[in-house]
């Protein structure tokens, strides 16, 4: 069993930290306009309204770190992400995860970025682990690593633990320590294959035995082509959340994806006295009156 | 019950021991394997098609029904004359470059096999020019690209390039689909045809290949 490993984020003076023993961190993952035809309409026009009322809500619904992404296929992405990180920043104060497949949109993110950035992400391919990890270097930031290579994705566990211990090491020869490595197992659909999730949690479990490094992922994507996806996801998050997972992306203003990451936090012992649990349910209550 | 409407109700359930063994049965009685084909698989899977347009049928139950027709394809096959197999026309179908989502595209493909075409699924993270080469090799009039990310979606117009490039525009219609693609979309890269999820591209895909008819 390897101790478990503390990633430390900030923007500006706030940090927020990673940690197993710690509150699950939720970065939100709705400024994207990927699956979300109205915010790439709105990139498209220049419109940063919704930008800004993706990024205050999701704040205050409970996320502590937003994911930023500008894929707009047409658009200067270089420009577009810039942007979209300044009226983000302009509205909330958490730390960002900067989520882009482009280096130059990534690099010139982190130099206008103040504190400490997760980069999402680099994979085990070598073309992105010799780009993406010398800008995380020179920048100080953390990396999010996704268990797929220049083969695929691989589909066992064992397989996705070799691509998680490449990263790691090829981080550490760039001078990037192991506690700033958070590891996406990856997520497939349940709706293609109904083991992708016992495959997820399983290649969690032994990452997290290796290593013992955090662990990220985009959960929604386990319940696509599925009825009544909010059941399935919520599920999955406490399942995934007492395997080892500590920063999943997601929608926190999803009721059931919320309530199921805070219920889970009180019932693994990291909610002090259920005082978030009863905080949040305050607040449900207040918006409904 | 007769055979092919067992076989009809066994498909849709995408059972596909039953389905196996309902050809069996309907080849022992020598019912036509051209109409075991059609009224028995084809009609099955345009009316899954239908269930999973309007919101009846999910994921999982169109994979299985899918694989439950090739299944049965796979026995029926022998019994089928040539002409028969994928008679409707060739399509090359792929994820495009940069992109390994392939959840989509496999419904594409088993709904275009489904409706009678002879499907070459290249994968995903397919370049352009291996979609233009597999299109010569295959001699097929119809290719379609899909993609799921608006960073990937780019490699859509890319791959409609290539096709014009190798001075096939006119010799090969392009049908482009996934959740970031638009019919605007399409029409800006120039592309013929646009499938709103799988069961609509089994019509754009007949709707196209009926232009080369004329």
């Amino acid at each position: 069993m390897s101790e478990n490993q503390k990633t430390i984020l900030s923007f500006k003076d706030k940090s927020v930290e990673i940690h197993r023993d710690g509150p699950t961190v939720m970065i939100g993952e709705r400024i994207n306009p990927t699956g979300r035809k109205v915010v790439l309409a709105a990139l498209k026009e220049g419109d940063f309204e919704m930008v800004r009322q993706d990024a205050i809500k999701q704040v205050e619904a409970g996320a502590t770190v937003l994911d930023v992404n500008a894929g707009v296929p047409g658009a200067d992405e270089v420009a577009l992400l810039s942007q979209v990180m300044q009226e983000v920043m302009s509205v909330v104060d958490v730390p960002l995860c900067i989520d882009t497949a482009n280096p130059q949109a990534l690099e010139a993110a982190l130099k206008l970025y103040e504190g400490k950035a997760l980069i999402n992400s680099v994979n085990g391919e070598e073309k992105s682990l010799e780009t993406v990890l010398p800008i995380a270097k020179e920048y100080g930031a953390a990396i999010i690593g996704l268990c797929m290579d220049d083969d695929g994705i691989p589909a066992t566990p064992e397989l996705r633990l070799k691509v998680a211990e490449k990263l790691i090491e090829r981080a550490a020869k760039y001078g990037i320590p192991v506690e700033d490595v958070v590891i996406d197992p990856l997520a497939m659909t349940m709706g293609a294959d109904h083991t992708a999730g016992l495959t997820t949690l399983k290649t969690i479990e032994l990452i997290v035995a290796e290593f013992g490094v955090n662990i990220t992922m985009g959960a929604s994507n386990i319940s696509f082509g599925m009825p009544d996806r909010k059941y399935l996801n919520s599920t999955y998050m406490a399942v995934a959340i007492h395997t080892g997972l500590t920063c999943p992306i997601t929608n926190p203003l999803v009721t059931e994806i919320n309530t199921a990451v805070l219920a889970t936090d009180l019932s693994l012992g990291k909610d002090e006295y259920g005082m978030r649990w009863i905080k949040a349910f305050r607040k449900r209550k207040k918006a409904q009156e | 019950m007769n055979e092919i409407t067992v076989l009809y109700s066994n498909t849709i359930a995408g059972d596909a021991d039953a389905v196996v063994e309902n050809i069996q049965s309907a080849l022992d009685a020598n019912i036509n394997p051209e109409k075991i084909l059609n009224e028995g698989m084809i009609a099955a899977m345009q009316e899954v098609g239908r269930l999973f347009e309007e919101g009846e049928y999910f994921v999982p139950e169109m994979l299985i029904a899918g694989r439950a027709m090739q299944a049965g394809l796979n026995l029926l096959r022998p019994h089928l004359l040539d002409s028969e197999v994928g008679k409707v026309g060739k399509v090359v179908i792929g994820t495009v470059q940069g992109d390994l989502h392939d959840i989509g595209k496999n419904l594409v493909g088993l709904m275009l096999e489904g409706a009678g075409f002879d499907v070459i699924d290249l994968g995903t993270d397919v370049t352009p020019d291996q979609f233009v080469e597999a299109a010569k090799e295959n001699d097929a009039k119809l290719v379609g690209l899909s993609a799921l990310l608006t960073t990937t979606m780019p490699n859509m117009e890319k791959t409609v390039d290539a096709f014009r490039a190798a001075g096939m525009a006119d010799t090969v219609n392009i049908m482009v689909g996934g959740a970031p693609v638009t019919q605007e979309y399409t029409d800006k890269i120039g592309a013929d045809g646009f499938g709103q999820d799988a069961s609509r591209a089994v019509s754009v895909a007949k709707d196209l290949l009926s232009r080369f008819e004329d």
